[in-house]
């Protein structure tokens, strides 16, 4: 047993986790007043405000949409890849994975640029009698923001899974009678659904809580919850109210992610 | 109407790469029959198989099915079925729904799938698995439930690729008779593929050797046994003493240094010949009675028999299986019966 082989680790995650993690509990359930720290549900009342209600609802809004486009797109991409008779395999996947490697904040800043009132994209309807068209601060905007940066982690998982489906799996089914849209239906989807499930969870996640891509490409108009949390702890200076929102947000993408697994659960089941 | 269910004609396969993996192949598959496709790895047996499934392309030659030509159709449109080396089984479905794969994909009626299904897993003897998951069953367990898989659509044909490849000896053996007799009372076309030469001898009512994709020769085991067409079929099936002769005229050969009567007939005078000898047909003789003499090199037990190897004066190195015991460093006789002598034309090396 090498247990202490895990121990920067377990120092590491005390420090910047655990901790963390309690101080936001701490703060979130408690605020300042003349008789010292006491325990209160001021900040969780707060949330209540229709105001905040309606920028978790966008929050999930944008994520889900953003996250349902990246499948959309990301899955057929994922079986193009995989399949067998491909050969330009790795040119395809470079390609992919090459945007990861820039910076995120430089990949949003580009998109600000194409999509402002002067960028390329508004020249290029200028230039063929068109319109201007305001881009820039709309919900799409984030969206799309959103799709580029996170659309790799939803192929990757996909197509990791589906190189390992046996050719002769689909053939098998092919021989007992399956069309390719059949194969596909009955062989290929259930098949890749871990890959489909990690995917969805690696882009709703960090999408539901982005802050940048909100604030570059939404303006001050589509602030997300992220963009509110942000506000609290950099502005406002109001960590209690801060913390209470963090937390609910974690707690909502928690009970997603459960309801997510345990549709995969069911899904098995029922199929099995 | 021919009496043929499946005729390859002319059949050349050449993959990208070059690899000719079937020189014109013509086969001829009757209707009931255990066919086996029996070579070496390489040889284009499951190329064979794979062109016959549809899921290869021949490069050139036609695939008749009763009659009619099918080789523009797709693998789910053709009525044969397959049995995979690895059983590609679905491991997202329990064994029911593996076996009811093909049955719902015709849109067969659920009553009739429950029915046919239990009827398949009582062939297989997996009453009561429907519920299992495939991944939870033994090899041997899995392999019954693709083997029920494609036999519960009743296909004309079932295509079986090395299916008991992956088994321990003595599974393959149940296998074996247990595949036999399905195909027996089921009266369907069996075509079967594997480098197992006992498998092929104890199973088919025909084999087709094959080499280098050219078909060497297709017979029933018994005259591919006792008559191969040539020194690879021989080598291949069983064990063989091959050896360089001359054919001195009709029913006499000369070998290892002796005149030996046969009962060939038709080689050109002083023609060479390769003489295949079976190692189970040579007889111990006392010295003064024998064809030759050698001294025993090794002895080996295998059970029924012993494995000899004798060297004689001349310096062949014969295997002999005998049931008596002989000694290491002991100088035998040695006789073959004319009968026992197989005399077979040279392969021409290009």
């Amino acid at each position: 047993m090498r247990r202490w082989l895990s121990y920067p680790y377990l120092v590491w995650m005390i420090m910047f986790i655990t901790v963390p993690l309690l101080l936001i509990v701490f703060y979130a359930f408690t605020k300042q007043t003349d008789g010292g720290i006491v325990f209160s549900l001021d900040h969780f009342r707060q949330i209540l405000d229709p105001l905040y209600l309606k920028v978790f609802l966008r929050s999930f809004k944008i994520a889900f949409i953003s996250m349902l486009i990246c499948l959309l797109i990301g899955y057929p991409v994922a079986l193009f890849l995989s399949s067998k008779d491909f050969s330009q395999k790795s040119t395809y996947l470079m390609l992919i994975v090459i945007p990861m490697w820039m910076n995120f904040l430089l990949r949003t800043y580009a998109w600000l640029t194409l999509l402002e009132n002067n960028g390329i994209f508004n020249k290029l309807l200028e230039f063929l009698g068109f319109g201007k068209v305001q881009f820039l601060y709309s919900e799409g905007a984030v969206i799309l923001g959103t799709v580029y940066n996170f659309l790799p982690f939803m192929i990757l998982p996909i197509y990791s899974v589906m190189v390992k489906i046996d050719e002769s799996v689909i053939s098998a089914a092919q021989d007992l009678g399956a069309n390719s849209f059949q194969v596909l239906l009955k062989v290929m989807i259930p098949l890749s659904l871990p890959g489909v499930i990690s995917g969805i969870t690696m882009v709703f996640m960090p999408a539901v809580s982005t802050f940048v891509i909100s604030r570059l490409l939404g303006g001050g108009q589509f602030a997300l919850i992220g963009n509110i949390i942000e506000q609290q702890f950099l502005l406002t200076g109001n960590w209690g109210f801060g913390s209470a929102l963090s937390f609910v947000l974690m707690v909502l993408v928690i009970i997603s992610m459960f309801f997510m697994n345990a549709n995969e659960r069911n899904g098995k089941e029922s199929m099995l | 109407m021919s009496d043929y269910i499946i005729q390859l004609n002319n059949i050349s396969k050449v993959f990208e790469d070059g690899f000719v993996a079937l020189d014109n192949l013509n086969l001829s598959i009757k209707k009931n029959e255990f066919l086996t496709l029996l070579g070496p790895s390489g040889c284009g047996k499951t190329t064979t198989l794979r062109i016959i499934g549809g899921f290869e392309m021949p490069t050139e030659g036609e695939i008749v099915f009763q009659g009619q030509k099918i080789n523009d159709l797709p693998p789910h449109k053709r009525k044969v079925n397959t049995v995979f080396q690895k059983y590609a089984l679905f491991t997202h479905l329990n064994v029911f729904d593996n076996v009811a794969f093909g049955l719902k994909i015709s849109k067969t009626p659920k009553n009739e799938i429950k029915e046919r299904v239990r009827e398949m897993l009582n062939l297989v003897n997996l009453q009561g698995f429907e519920k299992r998951q495939v991944e939870s069953l033994s090899g041997g367990q899995q392999q019954r439930v693709a083997i029920a898989r494609a036999l519960v659509n009743r296909p004309e044909v079932l295509l079986l690729d090395e299916p008991l490849g992956a088994l321990d000896l003595k599974m393959r053996k149940d296998m074996q008779i247990e595949l036999k007799k399905m195909q027996e009372k089921l009266g369907i076309t069996f075509i079967y593929v594997t480098h197992d030469q006992e498998e092929a001898l104890s199973m088919s009512d025909s084999i087709v050797i094959l080499n280098e994709g050219i078909v060497q020769q297709i017979d029933t085991p018994i005259n591919i046994y006792n008559e191969p067409k040539n020194a690879f079929v021989a080598d291949f099936i069983g064990e063989s003493n091959i050896i360089d002769g001359t054919m001195l005229q009709d029913k006499l050969v000369h070998f290892c240094n002796k005149d030996i009567p046969c009962i060939d007939t038709g080689f050109a005078k002083n023609e060479k010949v390769d003489v295949v000898i079976r190692p189970e047909d040579i007889d111990i003789k006392n010295l003064s009675d024998a064809q030759w003499t050698g001294k025993v090199t090794s002895v080996i037990f295998k059970g029924v028999h012993y494995d000899i190897t004798v060297e004689s004066s001349d310096g062949f190195v014969w295997l002999l299986q005998n049931t008596d015991r002989q000694y290491e460093g002991d100088t035998i006789g040695m006789s073959v019966d004319p009968d026992d002598i197989h005399i077979m034309k040279k392969v021409i090396d290009l």
